[in-house]
């Protein structure tokens, strides 16, 4: 290992410090044993007792999930169609004005989408309600799938799809047998992004939400307005850790993947 | 004995009575104002291994991308069988190809790649599993068929794409460029395990090449093109000795081209040959024609460095002998190629095999030379 220089050293310590102490003052916060959030009354776990008796809470995770589960599998298939037809698609009429209105959600401010799918959901008189949600959450994330799965289907060897219809395989099948298993990483890291973006999406959801259908953000937003309360360091604490071991087990599984591979290819050889 | 041998000889596009496999009848494509494909007209025969060799862009890979059925003429027709196959899907045809890239589904093991297309069939799993380890068998590759296509070696990808393509006994075989991403060695020993396949198989190959060497190992007839048409097509030995072009004549191995006029002047009666003048000062060429040439006609002979002899005196059994300067040595190893100044400036290669040490071979730099050749040794050629 190199040592790093002092100049490096201090950059390093400095940006990570930007980035982590905020969270790390979070998470201490929860195990506190006082009532306020700012003074230390000594290590406690009572804070995660209560959030796990407070059923509104449960409730907003509960819908949370559902919303986030629902809405980034249809953004997934919508956005992957969407990708695979401009890709793959030819030159066909209006393909430029399309390719380039897929990706215009990504600019478009989030107040701005939240409030033109209220005002459609109020036109043709749809009660806003979870399944409100999950419509809103896939229009805006369905881009960023098709994002993800475009860039990977543009370096994809073409070859390979007329192999399989060169084998007799309908292009459907050609589509199903080889091409969805090759860009599958590409399309489940988009199904993740879409996750994430429905779990911590606060502005489009309290637009499109019901009084029965609060997500977390929202719940966790309104609470804070009313004083911060150490369960929902608590619950942000939960949330920090099942994000933290997501992002490492997928990062060491891919890490090994990489690795496994480069040793049985040099072993072809 | 010299009949019954050419009875034997593998000759369908000679036979009147042979229906080809393959027709391209007046085979037009364009994409955009560029045109890869002119006005082409081509038959293919049953069991042939035919070459298209060209340069890169002469149109060879649109021609079989049109065979496979990922292109389709914009004008004319293309038969196998009789039928026109236009209006028929890639999947449909009793076509197979192997990619240039291989194209081996990187998913699957060798055994699943091999048994892609069998499994669209819908054969039953007894069938495909004997199909499978039959065409393993052939390849060789046995012991590989669990591995997946980057566990094994280039060389190994290109049978098992070889496999995959034949699992289906198609009625013609579509190779791009199949060898072009071996090494040198590895892609002569595949040239002769392709023929060999080939021959087992029956199966009619259309191989696509830039590199004229395999195209004259593989192939029973060979078809030079250069941008979207074909310029000759006919056995790799007479491609080779009877170029009908300088275009072929220089696209295959190397070769002296010796402009000059025609002329019949002093010839008498004498009809299948003709005098060229090349050079002031030079008396004239006197080479082989069955061509009916106008008097000073311009013409080009097209002489091969190995049919050219190089001597100290002057040889006196040779109709054809010119006069010049050593002016540099290629060595080879086994052979070497002399490259002899004329008086007018002009280079002439020649060749000889290398039958002695190089430390006793008779000319070197700067050396004056004989250069002789036969009437026969070259090709009187019109552009």
């Amino acid at each position: 290992m190199r040592r790093l220089s002092w100049f490096n050293a201090v950059s390093l310590t400095l940006g990570f410090a930007f980035l982590y102490i905020p969270m790390l003052i979070l998470i201490v916060y929860s195990f506190n044993g006082g009532k306020l959030v700012t003074v230390w009354a000594g290590f406690s776990t009572k804070w995660y007792g209560e959030l796990f008796r407070n059923e509104a809470f449960l409730d907003a995770a509960l819908n949370t999930l559902k919303v986030a589960l629902l809405s980034s599998t249809f953004a997934t298939v919508l956005g992957t169609m969407a990708a695979y037809t401009i890709v793959r698609g030819g030159r066909f009429f209006g393909r430029t004005l399309f390719s380039g209105m897929i990706y215009a959600p990504l600019v478009m401010p989030e107040v701005i989408t939240g409030l033109s799918l209220l005002l459609l959901f109020i036109a043709i008189g749809l009660d806003r309600s979870i399944i409100t949600i999950v419509l809103a959450h896939t229009t805006f994330s369905m881009c960023y799938v098709s994002v993800v799965v475009s860039s990977r289907l543009v370096t994809f060897d073409r070859s390979l799809e007329e192999a399989a219809l060169d084998l007799g395989s309908t292009p459907f099948e050609a589509f199903r047998l080889v091409t969805l298993p090759i860009i599958a990483p590409a399309v489940i890291s988009g199904w993740l992004l879409a996750f994430t973006l429905s779990l911590d999406d606060l502005v489009i959801a309290s637009f499109t939400a019901g009084p029965s259908s609060t997500t977390l953000p929202i719940k966790i937003f309104s609470a804070v307005r009313l004083g911060v309360s150490p369960e929902i360091n608590a619950l942000s604490t939960i949330l920090i850790s099942i994000v933290a071991v997501g992002v490492i087990t997928t990062s060491l599984m891919s890490k090994r993947a990489i690795m496994r591979r480069q040793k049985e290819e040099q072993e072809a050889i | 004995m010299a009949d019954a041998a050419a009875q034997q000889v593998f000759a369908p596009w000679n036979a009147p009575e042979a229906k080809p496999i393959i027709q391209f009848r007046n085979v037009t494509k364009r994409f955009g104002d560029f045109t890869a494909i002119d006005d082409l007209t081509l038959d293919i025969h049953e069991k042939e291994f035919f070459s298209l060799l060209g340069p890169s862009g002469c149109g060879k890979t649109t021609m079989m991308r049109m065979l496979a059925g990922f292109e389709t003429p914009t004008e004319g027709t293309i038969l196998l069988d009789g039928q026109d196959i236009a209006p028929v899907p890639p999947n449909k045809r009793a076509v197979n190809m192997m990619f240039q890239s291989y194209a081996l589904f990187p998913h699957l093991s060798v055994w699943d790649n091999i048994a892609f297309g069998l499994r669209r069939e819908g054969l039953d799993k007894d069938r495909i599993g004997n199909r499978v380890e039959e065409m393993l068998r052939l390849v060789q590759l046995g012991k590989f068929a669990q591995r997946k296509p980057h566990q094994i070696s280039g060389g190994q990808r290109q049978r098992v794409a070889l496999a995959r393509s034949l699992a289906k006994a198609p009625k013609l075989l579509l190779l791009d460029e199949p060898l072009g991403a071996l090494d040198k060695k590895l892609r002569q020993e595949t040239q002769f395990e392709l023929m060999d396949i080939q021959e087992t198989t029956g199966t009619t190959f259309v191989i696509v090449t830039h590199d004229q060497e395999e195209a004259m190992t593989v192939s029973s007839r060979v078809a030079v093109m250069d941008h979207g048409k074909i310029v000759q097509v006919d056995t790799p030995d007479r491609i080779y000795e009877e170029p009908n072009s300088v275009y072929v004549a220089d696209f295959l191995g190397d070769v002296n081209i010796i402009r000059g006029k025609a002329s019949r002047k002093d010839m008498g009666a004498d009809t299948d040959h003709v005098h060229i003048h090349f050079a002031e000062g030079q008396s004239p060429l006197w080479a082989a024609t069955k061509r009916d040439l106008a008097e000073g006609t311009e013409v080009a002979l097209a002489i091969r460095p190995e049919k050219v002899t190089i001597t100290r005196d002057r040889p006196t059994d040779r109709n054809n002998a010119i006069r010049g300067k050593v002016h540099d040595i290629a060595y080879l190893g086994n052979i070497s190629t002399y490259h002899v100044e004329l008086p007018g400036g002009q280079i002439i290669k020649a060749q000889t095999a290398n039958t002695r040490r190089v430390a006793r071979r008779s000319f070197t730099w700067e050396d004056e030379v004989w250069l002789s050749f036969t009437d026969t040794a070259g090709a009187v050629l019109v552009d």
